[in-house]
């Protein structure tokens, strides 16, 4: 699947808290997520963010705790993949069972700037600049976790593996 | 070449004989958690599976603590879907109001892990049952939700850091120093997708409580988990509490390890986390003075017996500095009845403390202490982060129990010597 957007960026080590603050979390409606997505780094970003957009983001993106709001809050808000050098694990593993595409890449990370528009190939894990041409490579996922994708998540890859049929 | 003591721990739980770093592994789960915020979340996906029933009504429990008692309408829908699906599926330890506690001080404490267990929670302090020797990580709710229907998880093995501790414990300084000044040192991700192993002398001599503070702030340093060799201590703390039976895994002298570092702790003095992460650490001699609104002593970090007793032996005959509301959460109702027996809840009381049933409430910016714009707290809870503990704009800075007791006091950020109070250790 190849995704095109335009960037959004945030600094080093966004944590959960931000992505979605606790004050939010007495619901896990995902309009009511979206609707706050991010604002304690920016105010304004649940109303600049349109479908498809892409964030790019400093190092340990998604530290902090293991609220699975905060992959959702991402993509209820549009975003459709998150670019960093490093995630947090709970919300690696978190984004991966959702279905939130996310790619390890430093290079992208460290380059690419807010409004670029980029396109990113979920396959091949290439990101491409659309203006300058320049791409990059991101980790390729291992194939347990390709295949957890493949099948649209842990919920479907499970209920596959216990009930034998999807 | 030898193990480390998660990877043999991981390597059990899959029935294999040994495993890599870096392996994929599907481990059997000793117990499974979540919460008031996560197990709605979960026991929604865990519809779509296309299974009936739990895979274990003994080792799923559902622990409703973070706006519990329940803080407002929403809430109290979510808290009622946990607590009903509990009751469809029988399981057979059941918390709520009156019973409960935050999870990660209740679950040790009911005996309902040991050491060498696989624990698995949709919580990220999960990570908390290390002190205990067991393997325990925080995941998600799609994860908890799997997890409930098969009593499986799959793990990539992490490599393991080493933090090792040696000398004596300086006056006033307990494990949440050490853990806070060791994330200090390796950062926030210091030990990402990483397993830490401590060790050492002064660990050794460590309380139980302490070790849980420890373990309970793994993951500030971005670890899957963080743990703990079992010893007398460990033992003597589920003697009359573990419920079922367990095995106790040592490292190899010959394990490897991604790094190790050493640290010598009579050089370690009580530490204070500023804002705005946990590794944002000064040593007390250059943080104080810090003028606050609100202390909190109480959380899954350090909320309990030890934590209250130091707190009231720094409050006996004092009083709360006027412009400060001290916040005291016991962790769980049993910590709360053993300091009411101890006396140390008159104690803090009379000083002027406020003290709550147990919830995770202000740490997360739930309930029972939100800050104001522009306002500080200093607080024993385990994350600074931007709003964490209310508006955007407020100021979370994080401590042990003695440097919050004192604070509260002198209405700034202030060291218990201030107070000419006893250099007196804490612990041991
Ligand atoms: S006390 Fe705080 S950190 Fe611990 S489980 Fe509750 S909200 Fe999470």
């Amino acid at each position: 699947m190849k995704l095109t957007g335009r960037v959004w960026k945030f600094g080093d080590n966004i944590d959960t808290d931000v992505i979605i603050p606790a004050r939010y979390l007495n619901s896990a409606d995902p309009a009511n997520l979206a609707a706050h997505c991010l604002e304690d780094a920016d105010p304004d970003f649940p109303s600049k963010v349109q479908a498809g957009d892409i964030i790019v983001a400093g190092k340990n993106f998604g530290c902090g705790s293991s609220r699975e709001h905060a992959p959702l809050a991402l993509k209820a808000a549009g975003v459709a993949c998150v670019i960093a050098p490093t995630f947090a694990r709970i919300f690696y593993r978190n984004a991966i069972n959702i279905g939130l595409p996310i790619l390890e890449c430093p290079e992208a990370a460290r380059t690419i700037q807010e409004g670029d528009k980029i396109s990113v190939d979920l396959e091949t894990g290439t990101i491409t600049h659309t203006a300058t041409g320049s791409t990059w490579q991101a980790k390729p996922f291992p194939s347990f976790m390709q295949e957890l994708i493949g099948a649209g998540g842990l919920i479907a890859y499970t209920r596959k593996k216990v009930t034998g049929h999807a | 070449m030898g193990m480390t003591l998660t990877e043999k721990i991981l390597a059990a739980h899959a029935g294999k004989e040994r495993v890599e770093p870096g392996e994929l592994v599907n481990c059997r789960v000793d117990l499974v958690l979540g919460n008031d915020i996560t197990a709605p979340v979960a026991i929604e996906e865990f519809s779509k599976i296309g299974v009936k029933e739990v895979f274990d009504r003994d080792r799923v429990v559902l622990v409703p603590d973070h706006f519990v008692p329940n803080k407002d309408i929403k809430s109290a829908e979510q808290a009622k879907v946990l607590r009903d699906f509990a009751r469809a599926q029988n399981l057979t330890y059941r918390f709520d109001v009156g019973t409960m506690g935050i999870e990660h001080c209740l679950l040790p404490e009911a005996g309902l892990v040991g050491p060498g267990d696989l624990v698995v929670g949709a919580d990220s302090h999960t990570c908390t049952y290390g002190a205990l020797g067991a393997f325990s990580t925080g995941v998600g709710s799609t994860d908890l939700a799997a997890a409930m229907a098969t009593g499986e998880v799959w793990f990539k093995v992490p490599q393991t850091s080493k933090f090792t501790y040696h000398g004596k414990l300086q006056p006033w300084v307990s494990g949440k120093d050490l853990i806070l000044y060791t994330i200090g040192e390796i950062g926030v991700d210091g030990a990402l997708y990483q397993s830490m192993e401590f060790s050492g002398e002064a660990i050794a001599r460590l309380s139980m409580d302490s070790r849980f503070t420890m373990a309970n702030m793994a993951i500030e340093a971005g670890a899957k988990n963080g743990i703990f060799p079992v010893d007398e201590i460990t033992e003597s703390y589920i003697a009359h509490r573990l419920k079922r039976s367990y095995k106790v895994y040592r490292p190899d002298p010959d394990a490897t390890y991604a790094a190790e570092y050493d640290f010598n702790v009579e050089e370690i003095e009580p530490q204070v986390a500023f804002p705005h992460l946990p590794e944002n650490t000064k040593g007390i001699s250059e943080a104080a003075g810090v003028v606050i609104d609100q202390v909190v002593i109480g959380s899954c970090t350090n909320g309990r017996l030890e934590d209250l007793r130091v707190a009231a032996s720094i409050l006996k005959g004092r009083k709360v500095h006027p412009e400060v509301r001290l916040i005291v959460i016991p962790g769980t109702q049993q910590i709360y009845l053993d300091a009411l027996k101890e006396g140390i809840i008159e104690v803090l009381i009379q000083a002027g403390a406020a003290v709550s049933t147990p919830t995770c409430g202000p740490c997360l910016g739930g309930h029972m202490g939100i800050l104001a714009k522009g306002e500080r707290a200093l607080a024993t809870t385990n994350r600074n982060f931007v709003g964490r503990m209310g508006h955007p704009e407020s100021e979370v800075y994080l401590a042990g129990p003695a440097i919050a007791a004192a604070s509260s006091v002198l209405g700034r950020i202030a060291s218990p010597v201030e107070l000419g109070l006893k250099e007196v250790s804490t612990v041991a």
